[in-house]
């Protein structure tokens, strides 16, 4: 019934946010120097003044702000993101056909993020102020200051061009002409270099969460207790103080994923991965406004699922979050 | 100050970033001077490798030009855009999280709600989206970073003044009739100043990498030399010529890497009893 009630809670403000984004999106669709009929114009290969007035005509350009505020936000509603001149597809099936590519590579990434980032950190509090300590540490200091783009690209060029080990570019290969599970492992080749590259900021942060988390349930009373009753340091350390601190560092890892979206616009460019960063990348280049803004809602709106489904699942796994609140 | 001094130079990591950062800022300055010529004067023929042409120890990129002299002109764009961009976000920032945590209620709630709006919206992906459509001008660049930096520090500076406002000395300044405005000017805010510095200086950090990555997306000032900028445009010939994408990265991970080094040794040396929970 409390689960009900909290979704229901989150999804009202969901919608809220996601209105709040569209009307955003139509102000800066105005903000832009330049007519809109007339970049669509452009868009569309044309650009005499009659043609200029039709589209005006036919976008309803010509009526009141709010007029066209009421229409977009009805349109959006109908899943209706506007049409993409350049690619000749509507937005909504465009971002739809790329989405799948764009989740696999973020998830792989947040997986791979997490589970190196936590193993790291554990590591690393087990060695404090030891040399391993300062290695793992020292380690999780670059990654954070490496820009995700760069490290993309020297992983192709010592991965892919000198060793050749892996392939540096695209989803699958093409011609390949695989099916089943040979299809799989070669989509899971092309996988590793742009999931692990994209993560690699995210596990430095994961890293040092769990190494302050660790450290600190360590001075808590019960691990004390533990300790005193002669229990093993592997088993203290495994049961009682690892369950303890990774809770933190799983709820705040949660809320830090959405911003993996946004990562993944630079780690497509690199890898031509073909998801919905990349589209994002294709319409800048283009000045596609419509399917720019229709990428950036659709990330918006997959942050925003993603926050809710980590947010019940604590609660399912952990019945305290919802009861201090 | 004396003391913060001697426990901020007993970090080493923080003393090695100091170091670094005055380098590039070095660098930065005196570009005009080591490279009179500018970055994007053709000095010789492309495709140079490193090492082994005498005044270019860099070599020339795609168009014949200096890639040393673009990392130095780059260093001016990457501390400029990082250094006033996060002024800026503190601007918004810290005025919001100190009327919010001050005067609480429907303000204090209106506020929350505003800041949480922002930070829910991907971060890389607004940046991109503002740029795009400002077209990209070092203005645009420097306010689109702004824009999506200021939560955490609207979050962070409500949370100090809430807990900072029930102090004593916060009752004794309203006992002698100060305002509010100048209680909050001037007893709260100035006792909340050490950890903004801290969180302003790892904020250069992420501005400078946020700004490198638009730069590279071509979402960069046009008439501007940055690393991100050469970066991007090295992107296509990374098989043929990697040291255009290589050294420009280094020049990134060098600057952000010495300005979190020194927000570190700040946080150690301002706030020394949170450090010791956290290094056991």
């Amino acid at each position: 019934m409390a689960i009900a009630t909290t979704v229901l809670g989150r999804l009202i403000k969901a919608a809220i946010t996601l209105l709040a984004i569209v009307v955003l999106n139509f102000l800066l669709i105005h903000a832009a120097p330049g007519d809109p009929a007339a970049v669509m114009a452009g868009e569309a290969g044309a650009a005499d003044e009659i043609f200029i007035a039709q589209l005006r005509e036919r976008f309803g350009l010509d009526q009141p702000l709010y007029v066209q505020l009421w229409n977009y936000v009805g349109n959006i509603i109908q899943f209706d993101l506007g049409y993409s001149y350049r690619q000749g597809a509507p937005v909504f099936d465009l971002i739809m056909e790329r989405l799948p590519a764009t989740l696999l590579l973020t998830l792989t990434a947040f997986g791979i993020s997490l589970l190196f980032g936590v193993a790291m950190g554990v590591a690393a509090s087990a060695r404090v102020g030891r040399a391993g300590d300062s290695v793992i540490t020292g380690i999780a200091l670059l990654f954070y200051a490496t820009p995700l783009y760069w490290a993309a690209l020297m992983a192709v060029l010592v991965f892919s061009v000198w060793l050749g080990w892996l392939p540096g570019f695209g989803y699958e290969t093409v011609g390949g002409g695989f099916t089943g599970l040979s299809r799989a492992l070669d989509i899971l080749k092309h996988l590793i270099l742009p999931a692990t590259t994209l993560g690699l900021f995210f596990m430095a942060v994961y890293t040092r969460m769990t190494r302050a988390s660790m450290l600190e349930v360590a001075q808590m009373d019960f691990v004390k207790t533990a300790r005193a009753k002669g229990l093993p340091d592997r088993v203290i350390r495994r049961r009682h103080i690892l369950r303890n601190a990774l809770l933190p560092v799983v709820t705040l890892a949660g809320l830090q994923a959405g911003q993996l979206v946004g990562g993944a616009v630079l780690t497509e460019t690199v890898f031509a991965w073909p998801g919905i960063g990349r589209l994002m990348f294709e319409s800048l280049q283009a000045r596609d406004y419509n399917t720019l803004l229709g990428v950036f809602l659709i990330s918006a709106a997959m942050v925003i699922l993603f926050n809710i489904v980590t947010d019940l699942v604590y609660r399912l796994i952990d019945p305290r979050i919802g009861a201090t609140r | 100050m004396s003391d913060f001094w001697s426990r901020f130079s007993r970090n080493r990591g923080a003393i090695l970033g100091l170091v670094l950062l005055a380098a590039v800022i070095i660098v930065a300055l005196i570009a005009p001077l080591i490279f009179p010529k500018g970055p994007w004067q053709m000095v010789q023929r492309p495709f140079l490798t490193p090492f082994a042409t005498e005044g270019l120890p860099l070599g020339t990129d795609t168009l014949g030009r200096d890639v040393a002299a673009g990392l130095a002109y780059g260093a001016r764009v990457s501390l400029l855009v990082g250094l006033v961009s996060t002024l800026v976000a503190l601007a918004i920032g810290v005025p919001l999280g100190a009327v919010a945590g001050y005067y609480g209620g429907w303000v204090d709630e209106a506020a929350m709600r505003f800041t949480e709006f922002f930070q829910t919206i991907p971060n890389f992906a607004l940046a991109i989206v503002l740029v795009a459509i400002l077209e990209p001008t070092l203005t645009s660049i420097t306010l689109a970073i702004a824009i999506v930096s200021w939560p955490p520090v609207a979050r962070l500076v409500r949370a100090e003044v809430l807990s900072l406002s029930k102090r004593e000395f916060v009752d004794a300044a309203q006992l002698a009739g100060l305002s509010n405005r100048r209680i909050l000017l001037g007893q709260i805010l100035p006792n909340a100043m050490s950890p903004i510095i801290v969180m302003a200086s790892l904020m250069v950090a992420t501005a400078i990498l946020l700004e490198s990555s638009l730069a590279f997306l071509g979402l960069g000032d046009p008439n501007i030399m940055s690393w991100g900028y050469m970066i991007g445009a090295a992107r296509t010939v990374i098989r043929s010529a990697w040291w255009l994408s290589f050294f420009p990265g280094l020049a990134i991970v060098i600057t952000v890497l010495a300005l979190n080094l020194i927000g570190e040794g700040l946080n150690d040396a301002m706030n020394p009893h949170l450090n010791r929970k956290g290094r056991a």
